[in-house]
Formats: C-alpha cells, structure tokens, sequence
C-alpha cells in the first residue's frame, strides 16, 4: 500500500511538474538558506580562532583604565604604564616569556614621492615575540638603537606595499622613509599576517623602538599596552593573579580599590569572538529556519488547491473503492515526496552556495554533515504536518459530492 | 438468457479475501435470491423546513446478468437510487441487499471494499485523469487492490484491447475522441472484472454515432461477459438496448416493464481511427 502511494503521489508530481517545482521552491530555499547560514558561519568560526591564534595563543594585553569603558588615556585621574612597569613584570613574575611595552601613534608615512596614513608602534625587540611576528628581510633592532631612541622602523607588507611597491617582504629595505616630521630608515620587514581578529590589517603598522616613538612623536614616556607573553604551557590563571598583584603594587591602590588597569587574555578573546561567531551563526540559521516553515506553509497551501482542483479525481478514486486512508496516504506522501525533493535540492544549491560565498568571504568552506541531515529531516517533517490537513480533505470528500464538482 | 449469466455472476461474487483489508469484505451469500435487492429505500436529503424526500420508498430487484436502463426526468430520484445501488451512498431507511449483504448498514470504508470488489462505474463524464496515459488511467482500480505490476499492466491492456483500443494505450486523454476516452472509461471499470457496471448516462456526451458503438460495448459485455448493466439515460434510443426498462417519477418507480426486442446489433460505419 505505501508502495502503491509512492507510485501514485510521483505520478501526480509528474503530471504537474511546473507546479511541482514552484511548490517545494519555498523548501529549497529555506532548506539552502539554513545550510549556508550555519556552513558559513562555522567557516567564519573557524577563520576567528585561526586569527586569533595567529595573534599569540599565550598573551595577556595589559591596559591602564577601568575594566569597562575606554577611560584609558584621557581620563587624567589614572596614571600611564610607564617602560619600567615592563621591566618589573618580567623580572619578579614566573612563567612570564616576554614583556614588550607598547605605545601607539596614528601617522602619515611619506616615502618614495607617495604616503600614507597609518599607525606607529614603539616598542622594543620582545613585541616580536608577544606577537608571534617574524622578518620577511631585514634585521631587527639594536640595544642601541633601542635605547637611544634611532631613526630606523620596520615596516609592515602593507605599508610597504603602497610605499614601495615591489617585489613583497624586500623592496623597501634600507630606504628612508618620514615619519611624521623625522626621517626613519627602514631595516627590516614584517612578514604578512593579514586580517586581524577584528577585521583590521594588521600589516599595516610601521614599528619603531619605544624611545624613539616617545621622544620624535608622542613626545611623552606613556606606555599604553603591556604584551605579556606567557611561557608555553603555563596556566595563565596564577600568572593573572600575580601580576595583578604586582600591578596593584606598583599603582599604590589600596585594599577596597578597583584595579585602574585591565588584563585582557588572547585565549579568552578567542573564545569570547568564537562565542560571538557561533551566536550569529544560530541566530542566522534561526531566521533561515523560519523561511523553512514558511516554505511548509507553501506546500500546504499548494496541496489545499491540489486537493481542490483535483475533487474529481479524488470522488473518482473513492468511487472505484479507493479507501479513505489510502487517498490521505497518497496526498500525505505527495507532500512528503514534494518537501524530500525541495530538501535534496536545497542541499545541492547551498553546498555549491556556501562554496562560492566561503571563497567570496574567505572563510574556510566547512560541510556540516549534521546540519544537512538536520535540515532534511526538518523538510520532511514540515512536509507531514503541512501535508496532513489537505490529505484528510481530500480522504473525507464525499464521492457524490466530488464526482459533481466542476 | 439469465441462467448462463448469473452463474457467471456468483462465480465472480465468491468471498476473497482482500489482500490490504483489515476488516474483510462484506460476505456475499445466499444464491438464488436476486443479486440487488432494495426494500422500501428511501432518501431523505437537508432537514426541517428544507427536507427533500429524494425516494419514497422504492422496491426493486435486479438479477445477475440483468440489462437494466433506469429512465426518468430529472428530479425523479433516479441518480440517487443509482448512487445508493451504487454503494455510494446510503439509504435513509430501508434496506439495500447486495447479494444478501446488508449495504445501508456498512461502513463507509467496507462500502468502498464492496466498490473495488463487484463493481464498476461509467460516467457521463467519463473522469479519466487528465495528463495520463489511457493504461495508467485503466490501472487505477488494480493499484487500489495491490496488483502486482505486470499483473495491472496485462490485465489493463487486455481490457483495452476489449473496448477496442488496442494500441492506444500511450495516449492521454487530450489525445482522444470523447469517444474513445468513454471507451477507456469502459476498460477502467471493467479491468477489475466486476459483477455490476454501473453507468450513468454513458452517451450523454457523446453524438449518435459514438453513443451507439458504447451501447453496442456494453450490451456486449452484458451478454459475452455476463456482467450485469444498470444504466441511466435520458435517450429513450439508448434505453432501447437494455432488457428492462424502470422508469422512476417523482421519487418513486413508475413503471418497471422488460423490453422484450433490445435494438439489436446496427450496421455501424467505421469506427473513428485506429493506429
């Protein structure tokens, strides 16, 4: 008898193959939306902690200011990190790899007849390890070049880029470049690193040592960041403890105060921006879900004007003894048959879908068995429910009444 | 004439078992007794300030191999004895015996049993399925029993083969004379090789020359086949082929008279194309 229905309910989607299509259009949409929403969204997931990773897995970002609001710099009543606050945490903190104080500007670069408009960063040879950054060509600083505040920088691929321009990671080096009102010889080149955890370039930066950062263009001794780098294995809950401690120490707070500095934990950001990721991600496939339902509510309506149109049909097949459940398991099935077949197209379009957008958005294409099971089932399930009412229409028709329909 | 026939018929009306019931068919006994048997049926249709006594009591007996024109005018109660003999439908009171069995007292899905089992239904409007071809469309009353699949497709092309289309068994019914298409009608209600065919107003739709080569398919069925007919028509020409003539007014039956000289094979000029 299911056989039959089968039979039967594809032999009417045949017969009507246009509508067919335009029924299970609703379904193929929602099932294609929700698997590319949620494959892409895993992409973008994955693309997050891969940045982050690049970032510097065992990294504590120390900044002065309140833990909520931006009170940092401009609000005077909290004292600046100050370069010996560096020096302290590396020496009287266990576990602690490197220190590299850090001071940021925004600039105009000139060089070459061109310029450009990014940010300087004073620090000293220790940012390299913080940052997990490398050398493309080059060398890094002297100690007297660091302690005397020199003219030279290395330079970041993008600021190289549109300085230079050239052959990447060479072109550029030994050149001088002005920053701001001085004139800096490039030494070395930064390897690229591209898109940072927050959608910035994080190539476009021009590094020179702190001192000569404070004294050429900020013109004061403020650190703004402290880079901790932790030691490879060690746990970075003790670690925050005591350096807290010792920050709280340093900066004279009392017993009852709040910290006045922030200690901000890459792993931690990591798993905050995945959350964030994740959330977007259900939120979006949410939504899709929804056009799903939508879709259902189009197979129903569709089967209603099936159903209606087909009365004939029906009062003839009840007529040559057809019986009441097996009209509702032919309609039942058509729907079923209708939402499994928009379900398998829906899979077809979003998995060549989320492989054209993965590629446009450059995040990893990531197939998500489960997800596509998930939405196939769901298909098929919005095709039973939906499904249900037209087909117990159609099996409680009156075969009298049906045969007279017009 | 009825001797040969209604053997032919209590073969065909013996207890198989249906392969998808859960609750068997109605058993069908009693020999001897007429095969339809109304007592006393009537039909009441709406209630209160609308109710419409549709029968009045209407007393009727068919034997098997019977060829029955049912005549009236409209109005007269005639579709609705038609629908109740049929099995479509229930009397109101009274009592409808199929072969001894009990009709207005079956459920709805046993009356729908009984319909696939013994009968077989003609339409004015023939009521093919559109966009089908005309062996799918004779399959239909098979995949409601669980044919096998051969099995339909044999059984559906011998039936065709017998209302004379062979070969035409690709065609939808866009493809079709009217009369060919009530010809493929005709195979459909015969392919289950029932005990009754029911046809109400075979030829309605169709010009003389195609109303008689379905009269002739019929009383041919009739007599070669012993299948019992009962017809309904308005043609007095059409109602000339049965053996009996019932004539119904105004919910009752007015006159119930045999016709002892049907119209007999005509000279019929070729038959509309064949492959």
């Amino acid at each position: 008898m299911m056989f039959n229905s089968l039979l039967l309910a594809l032999r009417s989607i045949r017969r009507n193959l246009m509508r067919s299509f335009l029924t299970i259009l609703g379904i193929v949409i929602g099932v294609g939306a929700v698997i590319t929403m949620v494959t892409l969204g895993n992409g973008a997931t994955k693309a997050v902690q891969t940045k982050v990773s690049v970032l510097g897995s065992n990294l504590l970002m120390v900044r002065s200011g309140q833990r909520h609001g931006h009170g940092g710099a401009g609000s005077g009543s909290v004292p600046e990190f100050k370069e010996a606050d560096a020096e302290a945490i590396l020496s009287q903190i266990g576990g602690v790899a490197a220190v590299a104080p850090e001071a940021r500007a925004s600039v105009t670069v000139v060089a070459n007849g061109r310029n450009w408009s990014t940010n300087v960063t004073g620090s000293t040879n220790a940012w390299f390890k913080t940052g997990n950054w490398t050398l493309a060509s080059g060398r890094l600083f002297s100690d007297d070049e660091q302690q005397g505040g020199a003219a030279v920088c290395i330079i970041g691929e993008t600021v190289r880029r549109e300085l230079f321009g050239g052959e990447a990671g060479v072109d550029g080096l030994d050149k001088m470049i002005r920053i701001k009102q001085f004139s800096s010889m490039v030494v070395g080149v930064l390897s690229s690193k591209g898109q940072g955890q927050m959608g910035g370039d994080q190539d476009d930066t021009v590094l020179v040592p702190l001192h000569t950062l404070q004294r050429r263009v900020t013109g004061n001794r403020i650190v703004g960041t402290l880079l901790v780098s932790m030691e490879e294995g060690s746990d970075s809950t003790p670690l925050k403890a005591s350096l807290q401690q010792l920050l709280r120490e340093r900066r004279k707070l009392a017993e009852g105060d709040d910290d006045n500095f922030n200690i901000l934990d890459t792993k931690q950001l990591a798993e905050t921006l995945s959350g964030v990721t994740q959330v977007m991600t259900t939120l979006l496939g949410a939504v899709a879900a929804v056009s799903l339902l939508v879709g259902g509510i189009g197979i129903m309506n569709i089967m209603l004007v099936s159903v209606t149109e087909r009365t004939r049909e029906i009062g003839l097949r009840l007529a040559i003894g057809a019986l009441e459940r097996e009209v509702l398991l032919q309609f039942l099935v058509e729907a079923v048959a209708l939402a499994a077949l928009g379900g398998i197209i829906g899979i077809v379009i979003a998995t060549f879908a989320s492989m054209i957008l993965a590629r446009v958005m450059e995040v990893p294409y990531m197939f998500d068995l489960s997800i596509n099971l998930l939405s196939f089932v769901f298909s098929v399930g919005i095709g039973v429910v939906f499904g249900y009412f037209p087909a117990r229409r159609a099996a409680r028709m009156d075969p009298i009444e049906a045969l007279r329909h017009e | 004439m009825n001797t040969v026939n209604a053997s032919k018929a209590q073969q065909t009306v013996a207890v198989t078992p249906d392969s998808t019931a859960t609750t068997a068919a109605p058993p069908l006994s009693k020999t001897g007794s007429p095969l339809i048997r109304l007592i006393g049926v009537t039909k009441v249709y709406g209630a209160g300030q609308a109710e419409l006594l549709a029968l009045k009591g209407i007393h009727l007996d068919i034997n098997a191999g019977e060829f029955v024109a049912i005549m009236g005018p409209s109005g007269s109660g005639k579709s609705t004895a038609m629908n109740i003999l049929g099995c479509l439908d229930t009397p109101s009171d009274g009592q409808y015996l199929f072969h001894g069995a009990h009709v207005e007292s079956l459920s709805r899905d046993q009356r729908a049993r009984l319909r696939r089992r013994y009968l077989g239904f003609v339409f004015q409007g023939f009521n093919l399925l559109a966009r089908t071809s005309a062996l799918e469309n004779v399959e239909l009353p098979l995949l409601y029993r669980g044919e096998s699949a051969t099995a339909r497709r044999d059984a559906s092309a011998r039936a065709l083969q017998s209302v004379g289309l062979g070969g035409w068994e690709g065609h939808t019914p866009g493809e079709l004379s009217g009369g060919q298409q009530q010809r493929v009608a005709i195979a459909r209600a015969i392919v289950t090789e029932p005990a009754v065919l029911l046809a109400d107003e075979p030829t309605g739709n169709l010009d003389t020359q195609r109303s008689q080569e379905i009269m002739e398919l019929l009383r041919g069925l009739n007599t070669d086949h012993g299948i019992t007919v009962l017809m309904v028509t308005h043609e007095p020409d059409m109602a000339a082929y049965a053996h009996r003539i019932v004539r119904f007014v105004d919910g009752r039956v007015d006159s119930d008279i045999p016709n002892p000289n049907p119209t007999k094979k005509q000279p019929v000029p070729a038959t509309e194309g064949r492959p």
